[in-house]
């Protein structure tokens, strides 16, 4: 008889249709959090976790979909013991996360904006753009550096 | 009298002529409260005209890119005024922040407030 292949179950998943208002966001942060307590998460993956989604949400409901009341962010989740994952759609044109100016070069040091995709890239151990760019897919590995 | 101000985020002290502001909020995440503190921050600088501000982060837990953005804002405006900014008292990982996004090279950041201080004086 060949073994069955371990098929971890979620401590928590679901799939979230949000409007486009930032309040919205903080409910889902807060159910996301009190998952993560459930996992081998530690303070560090808390923080890298949060920040990231936080950077997706805002780059969703602000630069996606314009603030637009019509318009919803749809976020597919998954929290394991061990990991996180999170799939985000917007409901705008979408953009190439390859063709952003470094915000690190020293011209675009003092100007105040363009560093959530590299906070999000820094803090999860994965991340992946979906074609037109408006869907984003990012894991983190709970204990695993940085 | 102008209207009633909004809530206030930021607690304001003085040091002789250095300006010490601490964060109200552990979380500066939500695009409102962000923008009230900038505002709050902008008028300590072009209203009321402070030069020389530190900013203690010892509250904060949590600071996303747009509260960063605020932060940069404000060091442009200090620079234009002739004055000097610094922060301190921040927590490792929101100090991380600052370091992968290599804001640490245009913003002073120290440990301590009276280092802060000592440094815009």
């Amino acid at each position: 008889m060949s073994e069955k292949a371990p098929h971890p179950e979620p401590v928590g998943k679901d799939v979230v249709k949000l409007p486009s208002s930032p309040g919205h966001a903080r409910e889902l942060q807060d159910r996301i959090e009190a998952l993560l307590v459930q996992t081998i998460a530690t303070d560090r993956d808390r923080f890298c976790v949060r920040l990231a989604l936080e950077e997706a949400l805002v780059n969703a409901i602000k630069h996606g979909n314009q603030m637009d009341p019509g318009k919803s962010v749809t976020v597919r989740f998954q929290v394991f013991k061990d990991h996180a994952e999170f799939h985000i759609t917007d409901e705008g044109p979408g953009f190439d996360p390859d063709d952003l100016p470094d915000p690190t070069d020293i011209e675009n040091l003092e100007r105040p904006c363009g560093r959530g995709v590299m906070l999000i890239r820094h803090y999860m151990h994965e991340v992946e753009y979906f074609a037109p760019g408006n869907a984003v897919l990012m894991r983190r590995f709970f204990q695993k550096a940085p | 009298m102008s209207g009633q101000p909004r809530k206030r985020r930021l607690e304001v002290e003085d040091a002789g002529d250095v300006t010490v502001v601490n964060f109200v909020d552990k979380k500066i995440l939500e695009e409102q409260s962000i923008q009230t503190i900038g505002d709050q921050l902008f008028e300590l600088v072009d209203g009321e005209g402070r030069k020389k501000l530190v900013l203690n982060f010892s509250n904060v837990e949590y600071l996303s890119s747009a509260a960063l953005g605020k932060i940069i804002a404000l060091n442009n405006r200090v620079k234009k005024a002739g004055g000097k900014l610094a922060l301190c008292k921040i927590k490792p990982d929101i100090k991380d922040v600052f370091v992968i996004t290599k804001l640490d090279k245009i913003i002073k950041i120290v440990d301590d407030e009276q280092t802060a201080i000592q440094s815009v004086s």
